[in-house]
């Protein structure tokens, strides 16, 4: 029930249709004090070509799933259930030498901070070669080392990279170079998902920008899929298709982007929607009360309960409600559309 | 008019020594402006990484020391000042950093950075006296005292340590309040809180407030007027709703147009942005020449000057050369009065 929509697309077409598809996933971390639960029964889709993002403020389990979808969860945290299909394949159940050779190839991460993901003592060019030769599928098949430097000075043009910055360090690089390099290692190998985990966070707006389009324009030519976790939604509004809402480890709400934009459905996504600061016109400062629930001791019922405005009492402190869809391509979770069936 | 706070022609250059074999770096290049003791309002002080934004904050708290140039604090040196004039410096002009958890001493509770500074500089009678205009000022911060004083620091969420160091300030009452970056390690969702109580101590309390932000969506929202650095020198300054809504100079209009718009109808346009600030070493004439559309002969040989092309607004561009030159430089002249448009006040979340 939790995971209907999702669920129902795993079974039909999950290794045609969709690229990616995550059905009922759990990610647990085991503290002293108890099991906190970052993603609690998260479930989603993903076609070819599809940008989604995935927003929700820190503690919701946005940076936790992408990790999870990378299979890269490190104690204490551990994927307790669920699924999580790339390509039809089910990479929960794969040992790691087998999950090694599908990243890069089939799912690739574009770190948050790219500063602190490359190697300071190696230079550029060996950074990407390096990830080529370790990944590459078969072999036997291993490129010699003039078309190894042939791929990676056609991967940084890709990027907008001059092919001198495969000769340099790091430390030579601005932050935006940085990253761009962390793109041209992610598609080395073509993958057909691509999960960004906040790539500009640090950026400024002019290169934030530059960067945003770059990935735009390399999905379109993979025609991969791509994860875009962030928290600005400014940068989700310019670059996502569709929208995915977490809160306290749950998706609350999923939908087309404009939609999501102008008639949210879910209350927290109305709220968020609704403090956002514009440039059009001074407006009263509206913030969302209280505060995100601490993890290790979540609200009864709705975990939004305490802070939402259109809260129902004797039900939404009591009864979790489900996630359905409601109306064609959104949903959500919340009592209001109980009744209310697509 | 007698000035609170005023810049004069300060410069700040880093390195360059005898045995670096570099040219100094100029993190900050004449900038001249003041703040007006007699009407409070809020200037936002904007730029990327590497505009001088945060040196500028340094020189203006008295942390750090001009290369050349003065800041005088009431008419005063503030590289001289010393004794009583230097405490009530101290006192009357207040920051509020960007990470709401480095400011705090773990092994205190919460209360420490409230007390410690009532007591140092002897607000209230009593000890009950202190601890009723703290509570005061939590209250006014939007904060319940009894859920916040008694705490450890990493027993509160980033808002509300934030809102805490607002409330220090405003406990204070200085006279002007410096908040440089103090959302931008704050979840969206509780930053409309922390900027409104920051647009209340201006409004309701009197203190002028320098926002220091690299966000020019909320530095719109919050102030009255913005100065717009570039790599060290101002690009552009004067009303918000000028400088924003309508900007002039290249760069701002560069800035504004990369501002990832909340609305999913209002999408970037495929403008081509050339380089990154932090690529391009020091230039000769105009320091955005490298990256801007309209670049022209002139901008290559000299420096352009301020020019004086709105009521309300400066911009140091050769384009608008025609308008007149700014004296001195000093962008203050041009400021707006605060405008407290259809805002209709501030609403308590």
């Amino acid at each position: 029930m939790t995971s209907l929509t999702a669920a129902t697309a795993a079974r039909s077409s999950a290794s045609s249709e969709h690229s990616l598809v995550v059905e009922d996933l759990r990610v647990h971390y085991d503290t002293p004090e108890g099991v906190i639960k970052a993603v609690d029964g998260v479930s989603l889709a993903l076609k070819p070509g599809e940008r989604l993002a995935l927003v929700g403020e820190s503690g919701s389990g946005k940076s936790t799933l992408a990790m999870a979808l990378m299979r890269l969860t490190k104690a204490p945290g551990r994927i307790v259930a669920g699924h999580i299909y790339l390509g039809g394949k089910d990479i929960t159940l794969l040992e790691e030498p087998e999950m090694r050779q599908l990243r890069l190839n089939e799912i690739a991460l574009v770190p948050q901070g790219a500063m602190n993901s490359l190697n300071p003592v190696m230079r550029v060019k060996h950074q990407i070669i390096d990830g080529i030769l370790d990944h590459v599928a078969d072999r036997k098949q291993t490129p010699d080392s003039h078309e190894l430097e042939e791929r990676v000075n056609r991967l940084l043009a890709r990027v907008g990279l001059s092919p001198e910055v495969g000769r340099m360090f790091p430390h030579e690089l601005s932050g935006g170079m940085k990253q761009r390099v962390a793109m041209a290692i992610a598609i080395s190998l073509s993958p057909r998902v691509i999960v960004a985990d906040e790539p500009t966070s640090a950026l400024d707006v002019v290169v934030q920008r530059q960067i945003m389009q770059t990935l735009g324009r390399l999905q379109q030519g993979l025609d991969a899929a791509v994860i875009l976790i962030g928290h600005d939604m400014g940068l989700v509004a310019q670059f996502a298709n569709r929208v995915g809402v977490m809160y306290a480890g749950k998706l609350v709400e999923l939908g087309p982007v404009q939609q999501i934009f102008t008639e949210p459905l879910h209350p927290y996504t109305k709220l968020l929607i609704e403090s956002l600061p514009n440039l059009e016109e001074k407006k009263k400062f509206i913030g969302i009360p209280g505060l995100p629930p601490t993890l290790l001791r979540l609200p009864s019922g709705c975990v939004f309960h305490p802070r939402c405005p259109s809260f129902i009492k004797g039900t939404c402190e009591t009864v979790a409600p489900h996630y359905q869809e409601v109306r064609p391509e959104r949903e959500t979770s919340c009592h209001l559309y109980a009744g209310v069936r697509a | 008019m007698t000035a609170l706070l005023e810049l004069r022609n300060v410069s700040k250059l880093f390195g360059g020594g005898f045995f670096s074999g570099r040219p100094p770096l100029h993190a900050l290049d004449g900038i001249t402006f003041s703040i007006p003791e007699d009407r409070p309002t809020i200037t936002a002080i904007a730029g990327e990484s590497g505009s001088g934004k945060t040196t500028l904050a340094r020189i203006l708290l008295g942390i750090a020391t001009p290369s050349a140039g003065q800041v005088l604090y009431r008419g005063k040196d503030v590289a001289r000042i010393s004794g009583a004039e230097r405490k009530r410096f101290r006192l009357e002009v207040q920051p509020i950093f960007q990470d709401p958890f480095e400011s705090y001493n773990p092994f205190y509770k919460v209360d420490h950075v409230l007390t410690t500074p009532a007591r140092n500089f002897k607000i209230g009678k009593s000890k009950a006296e202190r601890r009723s205009r703290i509570e005061e000022a939590l209250h006014a911060v939007g904060l319940q005292p009894e859920e916040t004083l008694g705490r450890f620091p990493h027993q509160l969420s980033g808002g509300q340590r934030q809102r805490v160091m607002v409330a220090r300030a405003l406990l204070l009452r200085p006279r002007i309040l410096l908040a440089d970056e103090p959302v931008s390690m704050v979840d969206a969702s509780l930053r409309a809180t922390i900027l409104d109580s920051v647009y209340t101590l201006n409004r309701t309390h009197g203190i002028s407030v320098i926002y220091i932000t690299h966000d020019l969506t909320t530095a719109y929202q919050v102030s009255d007027n913005i100065i717009v650095l570039y790599r060290g020198s101002v690009a552009e300054a004067g009303s918000v709703e000028q400088v924003i809504k309508q900007p002039k100079h290249p760069y701002t209009q560069l800035l504004v147009q990369s501002i990832p718009r909340p609305d999913p109808r209002k999408l970037w346009g495929d403008v081509p942005a050339r380089g990154d600030a932090e690529a391009l070493g020091e230039a000769v004439g105009c320091k955005f020449a490298d990256r801007c559309p309209f670049v022209m002969d002139a901008c290559r040989s000299a420096v352009p000057p301020l020019h004086h092309i709105d009521p309300h607004r400066v911009a140091s561009c050769f384009l608008y050369r025609d308008s007149k030159v700014v004296a001195e430089q000093d962008i203050a002249g041009v400021f707006a009065p605060r405008a407290d448009a259809a805002r209709t006040g501030p609403v308590r979340a």
